[in-house]
């Protein structure tokens, strides 16, 4: 009987402390972020999507190595002597510049944001900003490509860097050949006297037959 | 006390088809507002905002929401039964509007001063049983059955201290009519019958019976009205929505039309009964405040606090497992309302 009265009486009593409790929270301030209209501060190293600042980027593609989903793609093209890459040439901390970034993509729907690209950066061009809203309709609008190179430039740069490669091989598969004639005369002035430096005399023509596919 | 409707257009069938109109507008309104109510009541509760994007305020978003759901199409699952399905929601409300036709508004409007009021609400508003044993047997689905089957166990169960702890009242008055409640109480706060009624001192007996009569009614009527802590019908962790599950577009929203109507009707018999209905809680001081007009402020002020309790109490607490219910209404409702009814007796004898 006494157990019977104690159950009514904790029971009222247990609902009232749990009313007392809504009905305090009724007045108190809501904690509620309105997302669109009102933001939170993003805490100082946030990792969202990255960005390249082309100025400083000198193409060396340790970024993409340090990639563990392989979502930065570079390709680069080396640069004629006497040209200059971009603007001025050089970094902002004055490293020079040797390559042509002709295309610099990142594939953010691959991207897990770990941020392991930025620290091998020895220019500090890759970083994480603080967009975090850049969801699209398509797969391809994730694609984000960073050169400051249009395709068409891009292509010209290789052209010209094809010429220029070509014409130096030339000019070196002529002096190996002049070499080559040298050192056969010498050789044979040589092989009257003694036997010796053979496989440096068949070296030079090889060298000459492995390089001609390239210039084509 | 004759009806407003009647006096002006006599007593023909148009009065009787005008009664209940206004009625019906309130009942749409009072629905479309509690699920507004409801809403913005439990979001303050958690500390958020709630529905503040169709307005202001979000005083819209019912309204929005009943026109999305009429524009629905209304789905019926392989295999129902075609008729009763159809027909289960319309039954449920119609059982709870029926049960507005004894609702004292104040003393010049009540659609039906029946001299049975009391007992016509209570069997009246049981028939929407019927409504949901028949939406959950006919959907052709085993949770809907189970919440079917569950609502009767509950309703029929708590059919008994709904009554005994109303027959209290009917006790002291001697009467079964609303409006006969509602004009004994009067004469300021001290005479509604949660202070135990007009009478001289000896009245001060009565009071904490008076009191745990209401709060039995209150949680029975709860109960009836498939409320949380008692919505083992819908349980929507376990039975997903009880008898709701198959129904969608407008019929879904009958269910919940009747769920809203439901807690407006109990909480209006809880106000005749204990509250002293359409009084004025100053009496005759200021006769002002006790006029026609003033006395539906009354009534609807009343009602619609019984109704912020309900959806507080939703908002608290956790939702009673099928024993908990049952030992809670067979174990300690109905000897309370026993005991009751006995020492009402026990002081009728000594001291009328």
């Amino acid at each position: 009987m006494r157990a019977y009265f104690h159950h009514i009486y904790q029971s009222v009593y247990t609902i009232m402390i749990g009313m007392s409790i809504t009905f305090r929270h009724m007045f108190q301030k809501p904690v509620t972020i309105q997302y669109p209209e009102q933001r939170l501060q993003l805490p100082e190293r946030e990792r969202n999507r990255l960005f390249v600042n082309m100025e400083d980027c000198i193409g060396c593609d340790q970024c993409a190595k340090a990639c563990p989903v392989s979502c930065i793609d570079i390709e680069t093209v080396k640069v004629i002597p006497g040209e200059v890459v971009g603007k001025t040439g050089v970094t902002s901390q004055g490293k020079k510049k040797a390559l042509h970034v002709t295309n610099f993509t990142i594939d953010f729907a691959k991207c897990c944001y770990c941020q392991l690209c930025v620290f091998p950066c020895p220019t500090e061009c890759i970083y994480m900003t603080d967009v975090f809203e850049f969801s699209t309709y398509e797969r391809q609008g994730l694609l984000y490509q960073f050169s400051d190179l249009t395709p068409l430039q891009g292509e010209e740069k290789k052209k010209m860097w094809a010429e220029y490669s070509a014409e130096q091989e030339k000019k070196k598969a002529l002096a190996a050949q002049e070499a080559a004639a040298k050192k056969a005369a010498e050789e044979k002035a040589k092989a009257e006297n003694k036997d010796t430096d053979k496989p440096e005399a068949k070296s030079a023509p090889d060298n000459k037959e492995t390089e001609k596919p390239k210039e084509s | 006390m004759e009806n407003i409707f009647t006096q002006w257009f006599g007593d023909n069938i148009l009065a009787y088809i005008l009664i209940p109109i206004p009625v019906l507008i309130w009942v749409s309104l009072f629905a479309l507002y509690a699920v507004l109510a409801e809403r913005k009541i439990s979001a303050w509760m958690q500390n958020r905002i709630g529905p503040n994007r169709t307005d202001k305020y979000g005083l819209l978003q019912t309204i929005l929401d009943a026109v999305k759901l009429l524009q629905k199409e209304i789905v019926s699952p392989y295999r129902t039964d075609t008729i009763w399905y159809n027909m289960a929601p319309f039954i449920v409300f119609t059982a709870v509007f029926l049960g507005y036709a004894i609702l004292p508004f104040s003393s010049v409007f009540i659609s039906a001063d029946l001299n049975i009021g009391l007992f016509y609400f209570f069997s009246i508003t049981s028939i929407s049983v019927v409504g949901v044993l028949m939406a959950g047997w006919s959907s052709n689905n085993k949770y809907s059955l189970f919440g079917g089957m569950r609502t009767v166990a509950q309703i029929v169960s708590y059919e008994i201290p709904t009554a005994l702890s109303a027959l209290v009242v009917v006790m002291l008055t001697g009467t079964l009519s609303m409006q006969k409640y509602a004009l004994i109480q009067e004469g300021g706060i001290f005479n509604w019958y949660i202070f135990g009624g007009p009478g001289d001192i000896t009245k001060i007996i009565l009071i904490p019976i008076m009191f745990v009569s209401m709060a039995i009614l209150f949680i029975s009527t709860l109960a009836e009205s498939n409320r949380t802590p008692f919505d083992l019908t819908e349980a929507d962790s376990e039975l997903v929505a009880g008898v709701h599950i198959e129904y969608s577009g407008m019929r879904f929203a009958m269910f919940f039309f009747a769920e809203y109507a439901e807690m407006f009707a109990v909480s209006g018999v809880i106000t005749t009964l204990f509250l002293g209905g359409w009084q004025s809680p100053f009496g005759d001081l200021i006769p002002f405040l006790n006029g026609p007009v003033m006395q539906v402020f009354w009534f609807l002020a009343k009602s619609l606090s019984l109704v912020f309790v309900q959806i507080w109490v939703r908002w608290t607490l956790p939702r009673v497992r099928i024993d908990q219910l049952m030992t809670m209404c067979w174990k300690y409702l109905i000897p309370i309302t026993l005991v009751n009814v006995f020492l009402v007796g026990i002081y009728m004898l000594i001291f009328n």
